[in-house]
Order: structure tokens, then C-alpha cells, then sequence
């Protein structure tokens, strides 16, 4: 088992080089550079010039690589021309936000979709059943940012329950009041944005329930006398949710990188609005800085769904 | 037909239906049949014939919305169809056992087997978990588990087929059930390891007393296990006797032609016997009648019975319908149902 | 001329294990193996479940890598996919299976599963092919509406004949069956067996004949070999196999079929149990000290044991004895 872990954590490496090498080129094959955007009729080439050397913008492809990975093992991840400031530190201001917003949605997510879907599969073709099979088709039907505008508007606008930016309110104040605002802040995007995502995990476990109550097994636990109730959560379910437990890890890294998306619609001051106003302004820096993060992500993600399928489905244990 | 005796279990005019459209179908029609302490009673029949939707009507693991179930099944004094669930539950694994015929599937894949076992305990005894941890211990070395503190803990993908099946008959005899029903045990099973289980098979019963109801396609399984045979054929009982009176005289046309269509020894060279036509569906089967007669359409109808019933022909020998008496085989070649030897250019 | 030799075939898997998954060990699923397959006939190949029986049968259709040994037919080695091409190998050999619903594509039409072989060897006008077509379900005695019903909706019986329409449809000189009626009740596996004896005599085909079942084996092989983890324990006629069983393995798969004669039980479970012990003690005579079956010795013409070379001779004069067995004394003299 850890010896399993061991090696896929190993694996990793060349992964995250091949990775890192993959977004190096990309940020270099992208057209201009920061300094372009300074150019002013007034601008001195020969400056532009001295500024392009000291970046290392001259030199071979390579030593330009080996000095980025460099840095990024300093925990220098450059400095962001934009802003001037360095990146390390506008990413970790950030990453603390969209943080709790994935946590949160996370949260939400799997609080809304494990009873709904064990309820769509425990009661199939029930009209229970029917009206979770309606949700779930018009939350894969609609476009994510239909939904979203229509929740501002609603619950912003129209109701006024739930604030529609930023996240946290300026006049907060104590340890108490902080966490208050920040989590009033982040409830909409994050209801909404678990709304979106319970779709698949619903269908899962409800086809899941549905095919796992036909297995031989039940049938063996309903012939020892074993009471239906006991049939169901431990026979029925537990197998069900193999295939939940193993979309865990994915599921989280696909929240960090949809960020992308939520907070660029409810202004959410996170990595993904960041993100979006580094390309705007052409910040290579962060965007390079970015990918590798939500690149790194995604292949933790898999690691924690590997080794969840791993503790929870005996039959994956055996080396 | 049955004795005045009590016996073990009593069924009587037994009808399970399955609902097909608004409709219901008699996929088990009208089984009377009787299991005494210390026998082992097989039930033979190709699929079709509602071998294993009888055995599943015993233990009532239908499921009502689809399934009819009508009739008695006399258990200690209580009919057992129609029980409601808490009832059932408390007689399934308790009084009546259950070995199922695919041994992989029938074990939750992540549940340790000494568990599953465990399970059948914890719902009938009053035994603590200890006691019952000790208790299947001692039920995995009565199955021949070589090293029964290991396969306590070891789940049912680490075992081998013949392994899984002792753990499912371990299952089933946990609280020493009276009643043991065994649904193609061994199918799924090499021939050596066939031969293991059915002599297990044979030491709980001899051991234990229990009754066996032991279902079956495989005629050579029930001529070495079986004490009386009951053939079923498209949801009835076509013939019923002890094991070697049957086998000694065969009477029913059906019995006689699945002992004929068997590879056998003197037949090596020679083409095999083949019954003419398919098992009807249920769908398809004739409410009154001999449901055996299309597949003899050489036989005159005047040698069926208009409603046929059970003829007792020998001590404890049953027989469905009158066609026994005039039946006998067309030319083997000639019943070949389509094929080269009827093609012509 | 046989139409098939197997020479020393191999498949071995390699295991991989430990922390870099390098290979440790190889499984021998099918572990030096030879014998012949000759035109017309039907070998026999008897194992249980993980014997290497059905891998041995793909490696011969091609669908199964071999690590070493050869496949002969009309004298060139196959194991190579360019000369199975080259030589329209894979029109002249084809496979019928288990599980006739799986094999054949759910999503397709009988016509289309019968057409399927013909397409990829012969360029048929459609009339023609439609025409062939139904020539082929008429020898497997299916109606001719048959053509455009789905597999589903046919009895397993039905489909296994369907299967062997598909098997038969390229003119094959050799079909290996892999356990073809073992999923089939009684009377069904009767019509089986009996159409592929019927079309085994009107085109002289060669079956190689896979199945755990010697009931339908004896019915069916004149010639055929036992195989036990991967190698032949045993091989001969099937008189030699069924009177005259040598090696303990055969011994104890043949005292272990259930008899349809309810009198013998007794004796039978004795005699089973009997060659049960005697299998656990000799064990060592038979299985080398890492478990792996001897070379086959020659005991007669054609009847050849995994015995060790030095036993060899005790089971000729058992075999001699058990056909002549007057002539015993005779032949202790001489020895």
C-alpha cells in the first residue's frame, strides 16, 4: 500500500516536469512580452533593451527554464509587471480565497448530492425519483453562466439575501466578524457552483444503487435474513459509493480549476479572476505561474482518488 | 400424495406468477412437493422449467411487485407464503440456508469473508462478537478451510473458486438451518472440486439431518447426490421418485429424453438424442394440456391426458400425464430439427 | 500430413511486482506444448478452469502473443500475424466461443454478423453474399427470417448455431471451439454436438475441441490430451485416456465425473475419495519438486504420460495388462 503511494507520488515527478517544460514554452511562444505594453513613443529602445537583458529575455531557451525552476524552488515565482509586486505573494493572498471557496462548494456538493442521489436510487421510478432525474437534467442542460446570472439576480438583486462580490465586506471587524463576512460572501458562489456540480455524483450513485441492488450479493444478504435496512446501507451503498470516493480527488481539482469561471462572474477575488485579468494584461509571469498550480492540482487530485479507491475497494489492495 | 406424517416442509398447489404487461405468468404452476429431515431432493430441470423460481418462492426473495405468489408452503406450522418481511427475515438463514450457484458474485466483494458469515450470526443468535467470531471460525474448518483464521480476514477475490463456494455453503449453515435449498451448487465449479462439495453436501446432511433441496440440470450430480428426484419441466413437476427407481425406469417422455440426449459411453460414435422444439416461454405456455406434447408431436393426442394430473405408477413413483404409456423415440436422426441432414439443395 | 503442428508452444505472461513493477516472475500458461491437429478429425483438449486449454486455442487462431515454439500449418510457422496474412491463415481458421451472446455484437444483424467474415475475405456482389448468407443458416437449421433479427432475440441454442454459421461461412479447414456447449442446457448441447459432427462430415473440417467436460470430450475426440497448469499431462486416444489413464491427474478429473448410475454411488465416492488420497500422496512421483509437470514419456504408439522416464516402463506393462491381461505372467518372465 505505501509502497503503491510511494511510487505514484514518485511518478509525479516527470509529470510535473514534463508540465512545467509543457507551460514554459507556451508563455514563451506567446506574441510580445510585459515590455511592450510600456512603449510610448518616448521610450528609449536602448532602455527596452536593458530591461529585456536583465529579465534574461536573451539568453538560450534553456538557462531561461532552468533559472525559472530555480527560482520557483526559492518560492520566487518572478515578479508580476503589471502590479510590480511578486507573484508568490499576490498568488498566496488568493489562493487562501478560492481555498475556502472550493472547500465550501466541495462541501456543499457531496451535503447536496449523496442524499439526493441515494434517494433517487433507494426509490427508483418513484415520483421522488422523477423529480430528481427533472433536476438533475436541467442542471446539465443549462449553461453555467445563465445559471450563475440568474442566481445574482435573483438572490442579489431581486431578494437581496446574499451579497454579489468581493469576499469579504471592508467594515468586518474581530475574528468572528471576518469569518462571518467571508462566509456570507462566499455562500452564493459556492451553492451555486455545487448546485452544478451534483449532477454527475447524483447519476452515479443513483445507477449505482439501481445496478448494485440486482448483484448476486444482495440477494445473498437478503437470504441470510439480513433486515432491508441493514441490505441497503451495507450492502447496497457501500458499493455504490466505490465510484463516488473514487471522483473525490478529481472532483476537487476540477473545483480549483473551474474557479476559472465562478469568480470571474461573482467578482470573487481569487486565483481564476486573477487569472483571467493576467491574460488580459498579458502578466506572464502569473499566468506561467498559474497553469503550473491548477496543472499540479489536477495530478494531485488523481493521486487522492487513487489512493481513496485504494483504502476503500479491497480488490485494487493486492500488489 | 404426500403421507399424514409432518414433513419437514409441505408445499402444496404452489403458483408463482411474474407479471408480464398487466398480466401474470405461472413461471412455477401448481408444484406440490414435500422435504423430509435427512434427504437430499433434487429438482431437475433445463432453464425454463422454474427450477430456481420455485427455490426463490421458498425463501421468498421475489420481489411483490412484479411476482404472485400463491398457494402453501407448510413450514413448523406456518404458511410461509404471503409472510410479511420481518417474519421471513427472522426464518431466512435461521431455518432455511441458501447456496448459491456463482460463488464470486454471491459474496459482497468488500466485506471480509468471516464477516459475511459473521452476519447470518449476528441477526439469528444472541452470541457477542466474540462468540461469534470463534463460531465461524469453527464452521470455516467444518467446510475444509485449510487455514481458517486467514480466510477470516480475507476478502472473496483472494480466494479460488472451490474456496468461495465453501465459504457460501459456510453462509448457509451458520445457524444450522433445518432447511438447506442449493441452487446449482457446483456449476460454476471444476469436476474435482464439484466432487468436494457435493460430498460436503452429503456430511452436513448425514451430519446435521437437515433437509437438502438440491437444484440441478446436471443429471449426473443428482444420480450421485440425491436421494428422490423431482423433474420439473416448463413449471411443473412431470416426475417424481426415488433416485434409483428413476434412473432404473424412467417414465415421463421427458425424462427419458434428457437421459438420451447425455453423452454417454455406449454412444460415442452414434448422434446424440435431440428433443424437438424449444421450451416455451412463458408467454407461450398452454394453460391445459400436456405442455410436453409439442415436443412429441409423433405421439397421438389421443395418448395425453385433457388436464393431466399425477399417476402414482410404483411406491413413491409419480408420473405427469398418460403419454408414458404409449411414448416412445422416433429415429434419432430423423428428430434433428432442421440442420444438413434435412437440407436439400 | 497433419493439418496443424503444435511444436513447443509457450505463452508465458510476465508478473511484475515490487516497487519499480519489474518483471519477477512469468506465469506459463501454456508451457511447452506440442501435438498435432490432422484434417477432418477432432482434437480434444481437456483442463480445468486455469489449465491453459483456451489459451492454447487462441494462440493457434493468432489471438493470443506466443513467447516461443512454432505453429505449423501447410508447413509454415504462423506465430507471426505477416504470414498469417500472407497465407489467408485467418479465412482458414476460425474460432466459435463460450458465451454466444458476447461474442456476437449486440448491435448487429444476424446477416451482418454471418456477412462480417465473408467481407474481410472474399468481395461478394450483395445479392450473392445475401444469398450465401442464407445458405449458411440453412445448414445450421435456422429459418431464413433469421436474417434480420438481432442476437438477443434468439435462445442460446439458436445463437451458439448462429456462432457456428459465422465460424463456417469463410470455408474453414479448422474451427477451434472453446468450451462451445458448456453454457447450454442438455438437449441443446445435444443438437450442438450433432451439427458440428454433421458439418465436421460434409466439409471435412477439423475441430479442435476445448471443454472441461469429458462427457462431451469422449463423445466427441477420438484423439485429445489432458492439460494440467499449462503442460500436457497426458495424451493418447480415447480409449487410452478413458481405460487406460496413466498419470494420477487424468486419474483423479476421471473418477471425479458424477456417473448417471445412482446404484454405483457408493463405490464411486469410494473409489473418488480413494485416487483423491493417492493424488495428495504421490503427488511428488508425478510433479517435479517445483510443482511443474514431467515431460511426456511415449508409452505406446499413441499414448503418451508426464511420468518421471524411470516409470515409464512400469505403466507399459500396466497398459499391457490391463488389455491382455492373461498374457501378464508371460511377459514377467522375461523381464
Amino acid at each position: 500500500m505505501w509502497k503503491t503511494i510511494l511510487r505514484r507520488v514518485l511518478l509525479m515527478i516527470p509529470q510535473i516536469i514534463i508540465l512545467s517544460l509543457m507551460v514554459f514554452m507556451l508563455a514563451k511562444m506567446m506574441p510580445g512580452d510585459p515590455f511592450t505594453g510600456l512603449v510610448t513613443p518616448q521610450t528609449d529602445p536602448s532602455q527596452l533593451h536593458r530591461l529585456r537583458v536583465e529579465a534574461g529575455f536573451y539568453n538560450p531557451w534553456y538557462v531561461q527554464y532552468r533559472d525559472w525552476v530555480v527560482n520557483m524552488f526559492h518560492g520566487n515565482f518572478g515578479t508580476s509587471y503589471q502590479y510590480h509586486r511578486s507573484v508568490a505573494s499576490m498568488i498566496g493572498e488568493r489562493a487562501v480565497n478560492t481555498f475556502w471557496l472550493a472547500l465550501l462548494t466541495f462541501v456543499l456538493t457531496y451535503l447536496i448530492a449523496i442524499p439526493v442521489g441515494i434517494i433517487a436510487g433507494r426509490y427508483e421510478s418513484s415520483w421522488k425519483d422523477n423529480a430528481i432525474q427533472v433536476y438533475t437534467y436541467i442542471t446539465l442542460a443549462i449553461p453555467a453562466f445563465v445559471f450563475y446570472l440568474f442566481g445574482i439576480w435573483l438572490f442579489g438583486y431581486v431578494l437581496g439575501w446574499f451579497p454579489t462580490s468581493g469576499s469579504i465586506s471592508v467594515s468586518a471587524t474581530g475574528m468572528i466578524g471576518k469569518v462571518g463576512s467571508m462566509l456570507y460572501h462566499m455562500i452564493l458562489p459556492a451553492l451555486l457552483a455545487a448546485i452544478l456540480a451534483t449532477t454527475s455524483i447524483i447519476q452515479y450513485l443513483r445507477s449505482g444503487i439501481i445496478d448494485n441492488k440486482q448483484e448476486d450479493y444482495v440477494r445473498t444478504a437478503r437470504s441470510k435474513g439480513v433486515p432491508e435496512r441493514v441490505v441497503f446501507s451495507k450492502h447496497i451503498l457501500r458499493n455504490s459509493f466505490l465510484p463516488i470516493a473514487a471522483f473525490i480527488g478529481n472532483n476537487f481539482a476540477v473545483l480549483i480549476g473551474g474557479s476559472v469561471f465562478t469568480e470571474t462572474i461573482f467578482s470573487y477575488p481569487g486565483l481564476g479572476q486573477l487569472f483571467i485579468s493576467s491574460i488580459s494584461s498579458r502578466d506572464y509571469s502569473i499566468i506561467t505561474a498559474l497553469v503550473l498550480i491548477f496543472g499540479i492540482f489536477t495530478l494531485l487530485g488523481n493521486l487522492i482518488s487513487d489512493i481513496i479507491l485504494r483504502v476503500v475497494d479491497p480488490r485494487l489492495r493486492i500488489q | 400424495m404426500p403421507d399424514e406424517t409432518t414433513h419437514l416442509l409441505d408445499i402444496q398447489h404452489l403458483h408463482t406468477g411474474f407479471r408480464v404487461g398487466d398480466a401474470f405468468y405461472d413461471a412455477v404452476d401448481d408444484i406440490n412437493l414435500t422435504l423430509d429431515k435427512n434427504e437430499i431432493l433434487a429438482i431437475v430441470g433445463e432453464s425454463g422449467s422454474g427450477k430456481s423460481t420455485l427455490a426463490t418462492s421458498i425463501i421468498g426473495l421475489h420481489n411483490p411487485k412484479n411476482t404472485r405468489v400463491r398457494g402453501t408452503i407448510a413450514y413448523n406450522g406456518q404458511n410461509l407464503v404471503g409472510l410479511d418481511e420481518t417474519a421471513f427475515n427472522k426464518i431466512r438463514g435461521n431455518d432455511i440456508g441458501m447456496i448459491f450457484q456463482d460463488p464470486l458474485s454471491a459474496l459482497n466483494p468488500l466485506m471480509r469473508c468471516g464477516d459475511q458469515i459473521a452476519e447470518t450470526l449476528k441477526y439469528h443468535t444472541k452470541l457477542n462478537k466474540q462468540e461469534r467470531k470463534e463460531h465461524v471460525l469453527a464452521i470455516l474448518e467444518r467446510v475444509g478451510i485449510p487455514n481458517p483464521k486467514l480466510t477470516y480476514r480475507q476478502y472473496p477475490h483472494e480466494l479460488s473458486g472451490g474456496m468461495r463456494q465453501r465459504i457460501i455453503i459456510a453462509i448457509a449453515i451458520a445457524c444450522k438451518p433445518p432447511i438447506i435449498i442449493a441452487d446449482e451448487p457446483t456449476t460454476a465449479l471444476d469436476v474435482t472440486i464439484q466432487a468436494q462439495i457435493l460430498d460436503l453436501l452429503e456430511d452436513i446432511e448425514k451430519e446435521t439431518g437437515s433437509g437438502i433441496i438440491l437444484i440441478t440440470h446436471d443429471l449426473g450430480v443428482v444420480a450421485e447426490t440425491a436421494d428422490r428426484v423431482a423433474v420439473m419441466y416448463s413449471g411443473q413437476i412431470v416426475e417424481e421418485a426415488p433416485v434409483n427407481e428413476l434412473f432404473a425406469h424412467p417414465l415421463h417422455p421427458y425424462t427419458r429424453s434428457l437421459l438420451n440426449s447425455m453423452p454417454q459411453l455406449d454412444n460415442v460414435e452414434d448422434k446424440l438424442h435431440v428433443i424437438q422444439g424449444t421450451v416455451p416461454s412463458l408467454k407461450d405456455m398452454q394453460p391445459d394440456g400436456c405442455r410436453f406434447a409439442p415436443r412429441i408431436p409423433w405421439i397421438p393426442a389421443s395418448a395425453h391426458e385433457a388436464h393431466p394430473t399425477m399417476h402414482e405408477v410404483g411406491p413413491n413413483h409419480y408420473v405427469r400425464c398418460t403419454c408414458y404409456k404409449t411414448f416412445h423415440f422416433q429415429d434419432a436422426l430423423s428428430s434433428v430439427e432442421g440442420g444438413i441432414v434435412n437440407v436439400t439443395d | 500430413m497433419s493439418l496443424i503442428e503444435v511444436k513447443h508452444l509457450k505463452v508465458h505472461y510476465p508478473v511484475r511486482t515490487g516497487f519499480w513493477n519489474r518483471i519477477t516472475s512469468y506465469v506459463k500458461a501454456v508451457d511447452d506444448v506440442s501435438f498435432n491437429i490432422e484434417a477432418g478429425q477432432t482434437y480434444g483438449l481437456i483442463g480445468e478452469s486455469g489449465s491453459g486449454k483456451s489459451t492454447t486455442g487462441k494462440a493457434i487462431v493468432g489471438l493470443e502473443k506466443v513467447t516461443s515454439g512454432q505453429i505449423l500449418y501447410e508447413g509454415q510457422d504462423i506465430t507471426k500475424a505477416s504470414v498469417r496474412k500472407s497465407m489467408h491463415y485467418n479465412k482458414d481458421v476460425q474460432m466459435i466461443f463460450q458465451d454466444s451472446l458476447s461474442s456476437l455484437n449486440p448491435r448487429k444483424r444476424i446477416e451482418d454478423i454471418i456477412a462480417e467474415p465473408i467481407r474481410n475475405f472474399e468481395h461478394l456482389a450483395p445479392t450473392d453474399e445475401q444469398k450465401r448468407v442464407q445458405q449458411l443458416l440453412d445448414i445450421v437449421g435456422m429459418p431464413s427470417d433469421s436474417i434480420y433479427k438481432y442476437p438477443f432475440e434468439f435462445s442460446g441454442g439458436q445463437r451458439q448455431r448462429i456462432g457456428i454459421a459465422r465460424a463456417v461461412a469463410t470455408h474453414p479447414k479448422l474451427i477451434i471451439a472453446d468450451e462451445p456447449v458448456s453454457a447450454l442446457d442438455l438437449s441443446v448441447q445435444a443438437q450442438v454436438l450433432n451439427f458440428m459432427k454433421d458439418i465436421q462430415q460434409a466439409y471435412h473440417i477439423s475441430f479442435l475441441f476445448i471443454s472441461h467436460d469429458l462427457g462431451v470430450v469422449k463423445h466427441m475426440c477420438p484423439d485429445m490430451a489432458i492439460m494440467n497448469q499449462g503442460r500436457f499431462v497426458e495424451t493418447g486416444t480415447r480409449e487410452d485416456i478413458y481405460e487406460h489413464p496413466q498419470h494420477i491427474y487424468t486419474q483423479r478429473l476421471l473418477s471425479a465425473i458424477p456417473e448417471v448410475d445412482p446404484t454405483h454411488r457408493q463405490q464411486n465416492r469410494k473409489h473418488r475419495q480413494a485416487v483423491e488420497k493417492k493424488f495428495q500422496s504421490e503427488k511428488k512421483d508425478y510433479y517435479d519438486q517445483n510443482g511443474r509437470v514431467f515431460d511426456l514419456q511415449q508409452l505406446t504408439e499413441h499414448h503418451a504420460a508426464a511420468v518421471k522416464p524411470e516409470q515409464a516402463d512400469l505403466c507399459r506393462q500396466e497398459i499391457e495388462h490391463d488389455r491382455y491381461p492373461d498374457e501378464l505372467p508371460l511377459r514377467m518372465e522375461v523381464e
